[in-house]
């Protein structure tokens, strides 16, 4: 574990820095330095001293953590197992990422009701900003200083912060709903835009610009995403991106959930990365548990992964080629996915959302004749492919529509919080499955694709490559697939593999624990994040010790990902816009969760 | 049969063809479209889905006719019939065939350009009058691209006129006697063609609709009838300007063996499919890409067909 080698060193270089670790948190600057599941350096910090620390960290010290990879709350007031944590209500966590230590750290700083208040961060990190506002919504505490501190996924007339645990989480435990017409004008009225509220003006040097409301529905925002545009005749002044139409609560719904039937929620995170998104979620659960799982089971994992990340970045290139025109790539591109689709169905039963991984190892073994529709599909792909450069990629008319435009270099993107392939189209070779290998990817080979402009075109030029990479790393599933068991051999595996079921009570017990309650995840904090489709895709797990999650963080690509669109597309035009909507390779339920 | 009897065949039977093949045109257009993006299109309506385009035109007219209370009802109202009734009028001086035709003028040419001009006003006018955002976007567009191209689509037609001598189309035609016009005056083509489908707003030239970034840009705020009439505006501005490209570089009419009428639908339909794949193929320029296209490409390519086509005639004279 990498994560490991570096936690030790700034851990250290924090204590000479800011002196030793004190127990008296929140009183000294440095607090506890907490034990996690996942390994992550781990340090408690005062409020006063907070920014102090992370500007440290990113500007001043050797090797420094350029990105804020996270940043989220936990409502401790309910948590029973807080042994090596000082006293806390409410904990802001940051979980900063440096590439060249190729190390995390976690911050953790503690607040007591009522004092629900931090300094902002949005001055050291632009990127805080809709996180700062996302932990205002959720939990109610106040960031000083920021710009817009308002509500960002629920309705600004929503009552309360619901990832609070005196929130319901249901609606069977509120008043009735009623919508009253007088309440519904009242809300939509909410929506209009008043561009004073942002800092922006109407008339400037005798030009009246115009306000154009892009989305929720319009054809180019893949889902219900809203960008408020400021014009003057087609060039964009400034925009105003608003999300939060897709929010379904995927954190809260966590926290009610079994750790087994959860797995399905993920799946709908990035509904386009299917199994994908099981992935961080049941590696989190098993650090948790302390599972390891077979051979067979990685590859299988992997093998799956890799389909989905072929059928995601599919939809990503036919739909980028529609946005900018061009009728018939997308039917190439979906005619070739259900190929995907056909396979995962074989194999998975499911297609979109085969919710297949489980907590120690996937749902079935393989069906017999798996290998020869993989082989199907992996003799059938590279000439379609070869096929759609020449349609698209290498067609002038999008060449000149995408060279130059939207781009942004590696530090702007790693300032941002910009993971994946975005990050790669800037020439920055990073990839959790290289950098920091997970379910045996080390055992790969496999390029990782960039780009070098940080354009429109190398992000599309870098996915079109990641699927041949995907197939590559498919083949060698398909010709390295391990024997072994498609379940690890363990109590908390959910279900567990049932053939001593009928021969010995322990393990007939561990299944119906397993299947009744939902299996019993030992206290403690783990966050894993993976290569996933659109970006880094983490999950930060709280167990309790309960059968249920006691706080489910989803730390989604996407979501920054929007945040920067005002900052690429000032001074373009709103083809462009529509050209960078379509590059970034969003879903909104990615972004809204 | 006398005279008039003979003008108002002609009138009618040409008007009803020229309706029944631009609404039939939407079905081939869906259907080639299909065969090339490798699915089915319609099908299901009649034998091949061929009634596909009843079930259409039954259901545009009884949708509800809505005009937005916040639009120009007068202006709103008018735009879309503008676009239909130029490109019908234009196809009044179409030489179909020798004894085929509405009228003869002698400045049959001029008129067609005069009428295809006129059916700007109908995008202009319709995404002013609808009051919504998208829509000015649309018509700002469809201003901006009609202005460019215009310039140049008149003059790319002139090295045709100095060939033939006359503005008359069949004056025309039959100067092709011996050679079609597409090959002395090639450029004269490619330019016209280019200028063609900017004027029937088709992609790459779809900027006024544009329905990825404008939704459906001028014609956003439109329903039931007026939607379908800028529909059959622009199916029968594809139809005109495909007949206009085989009238005056395609020889018309003329060919071996077959009837003059076979000929000139054979031909206007290649061209029609012609552009159907074109719209299959392409993506679409920016808006500032498509100008400079229009006046730093297309533009002195035509002056430089003129000037070529000038010096031959002249030398040869």
């Amino acid at each position: 574990m990498p994560n490991v080698r570096g936690a030790s060193d700034v851990l250290e270089e924090l204590k000479d820095r800011f002196g030793a670790p004190s127990t008296g948190n929140p009183g000294g600057p440095m607090g506890l330095v907490q034990k996690t599941g996942d390994g992550l350096p781990t340090q408690w910090v005062s409020r006063n001293r907070v920014r102090d620390v992370l500007r440290y960290l990113k500007l001043e010290a050797e090797r420094p953590y350029r990105m804020l990879y996270d940043l989220t709350a936990i409502d401790e007031r309910t948590r029973a197992y807080r042994d090596d944590q000082p006293a806390s209500q409410f904990t802001v966590i940051y979980h900063l990422l440096s590439f060249e230590r190729n190390a995390d750290i976690r911050l953790k700083v503690a607040l007591v009701e009522p004092d629900l208040a931090m300094p902002t961060i949005t001055d050291i990190w632009p990127a805080a900003n809709w996180y700062e506002r996302e932990i205002w919504d959720m939990f109610g505490i106040v960031f000083d200083g920021h710009p817009h501190l308002r509500r960002i996924l629920l309705p600004p007339w929503w009552q309360g912060h619901a990832l609070r645990k005196d929130h319901p989480a249901r609606a069977t435990e509120m008043e009735p709903f009623h919508l009253s017409e007088g309440k519904e004008e009242a809300e939509q009225e909410t929506l209009r835009f008043h561009p004073e509220e942002w800092g922006m003006r109407r008339v400037h040097d005798g030009t009246d610009f115009m306000f154009l409301n892009l989305g929720p529905n319009h054809p180019a925002v893949h889902g219900v995403f809203r960008i408020v545009l400021q014009l003057d005749g087609e060039e964009i002044i400034d925009a105003v991106p608003e999300i939060g139409f897709h929010h379904r609560g995927a954190e809260k719904m966590g926290e009610r959930q079994s750790w087994h039937t959860y797995i399905p929620y993920t799946d709908r995170v990035d509904y386009l990365g299917g199994v994908m998104n099981n992935l961080p979620y049941v590696l989190a659960v098993e650090k948790l548990a302390g599972i390891e799982v077979p051979d067979r089971v990685k590859v299988m994992r992997v093998m799956m992964a890799e389909f989905f990340r072929v059928a995601s970045h599919l939809v990503f290139y036919g739909t980028f080629a529609q946005d900018l025109g061009a009728l018939s790539p997308v039917f190439f591109m979906f005619t070739d996915r259900e190929r995907v689709f056909d396979v995962v169905e074989a194999i998975c039963g499911g297609r979109m959302h085969p919710s297949w991984y489980r907590i120690g190892g996937v749902a079935q073994d393989l069906p017999q004749g798996w290998d020869r529709l993989v082989r199907d599909f992996l003799d059938y792909m590279p000439s379609r492919l070869d096929e759609y450069d020449k349609i698209a990629l290498g067609n002038r008319i999008l060449k000149a529509r995408t060279r130059g435009v939207g781009s942004y270099s590696a530090d702007e993107a790693i300032e941002w919080g910009v993971t994946g392939p975005n990050l790669r189209a800037c020439g920055f070779e990073w990839d959790f499955r290289k950098t920091r290998p997970y379910s045996g990817y080390d055992q790969f080979e496999f390029d990782i694709p960039t780009g070098q402009h940080g354009d429109c075109y190398d992000r599309c030029a870098v996915r079109a490559e990641e699927i041949r990479q995907s197939l590559r790393i498919i083949e060698q599933c398909l010709e390295n697939m391990p024997a072994g068991a498609h379940k690890a051999d363990h109590p908390l595996t959910t279900p567990p593999l049932r053939k001593q079921t009928l021969h010995d009570i322990e393990t007939l017990i561990d299944h119906f624990l397993g299947v009744s309650w939902g299996p019993v995840i030992p206290p403690g904090e783990a966050f894993v994040g993976i290569e996933a489709t659109k970006g880094n895709n983490g999950y930060y797990l709280v167990s309790d010790g309960n059968t249920m999650a006691y706080r489910v963080r989803i730390r989604t690509p996407s979501f920054p990902h929007l945040q920067m669109i005002p900052l690429i597309s000032r001074g373009l035009m709103i083809s462009d816009l529509i050209a960078i909507l379509g590059s970034i390779d969003f879903v909104m339920a990615d972004v809204d969760r | 049969m006398s005279e008039s009897a003979r003008i108002w065949a002609n009138l009618i039977l040409i008007l009803a063809a020229v309706f029944a093949f631009s609404a039939l045109l939407s079905w081939i257009e869906r259907r080639l479209l299909g065969v090339w993006q490798d699915r089915y299109g319609p099908n299901r309506v009649g034998p091949f889905g061929i009634l596909q385009i009843v079930a259409d035109s039954i259901k545009l007219l009884t949708k509800e006719d809505w005009v937005p209370p916040f639009a120009d009802k007068a202006v709103f109202v008018l735009a879309p019939t503008i676009v239909a009734v130029t490109a019908l009028l234009a196809f009044a001086v179409v030489p179909i065939a020798p004894d085929i035709g509405v009228v003869d003028l002698n400045i049959g040419l001029l008129f067609f350009l005069a009428m295809s001009s006129l059916g700007v006003y109908s995008v202009v006018l319709g995404g002013w009058a609808s009051n919504n955002k998208y829509s000015l976007l649309g018509g700002f567009r469809a201003a901006a691209q009609m202005l460019s191209y215009e310039v140049f689509m008149g003059l790319a037609l002139m090295g045709v006129v100095m060939l033939a001598g006359s503005f008359n189309l069949r004056d025309i035609v039959a100067a092709q006697e011996n050679l079609w016009f597409c090959v002395p005056q090639i450029l004269g083509l490619a330019t016209f063609t280019v200028a063609g489908i900017a004027e029937a707003r088709r992609l790459p030239f779809d900027l006024p609709e544009s329905e990825n970034e404008l939704v459906a840009g001028f014609h956003t705020e439109y329903s039931s009838m007026k939607f379908g009439l800028f529909f059959i505006g622009e199916y029968v501005g594809i139809t005109l300007i495909s007949a206009m490209i085989v009238t005056l570089f395609f020889g018309g009419w003329l060919g071996p063996l077959l009837p003059p009428l076979v000929w000139f639908l054979l031909k206007t339909f290649i061209v029609i499919a012609c552009f159907v794949l074109l719209r299959a193929a392409l993506p679409r320029p920016r808006y500032d890409q498509l100008m400079a296209y229009g006046w730093k490409v297309m533009l002195p390519l035509t002056l430089v067909n003129l000037l070529i086509t000038g010096a031959v005639v002249l030398s040869a004279a």
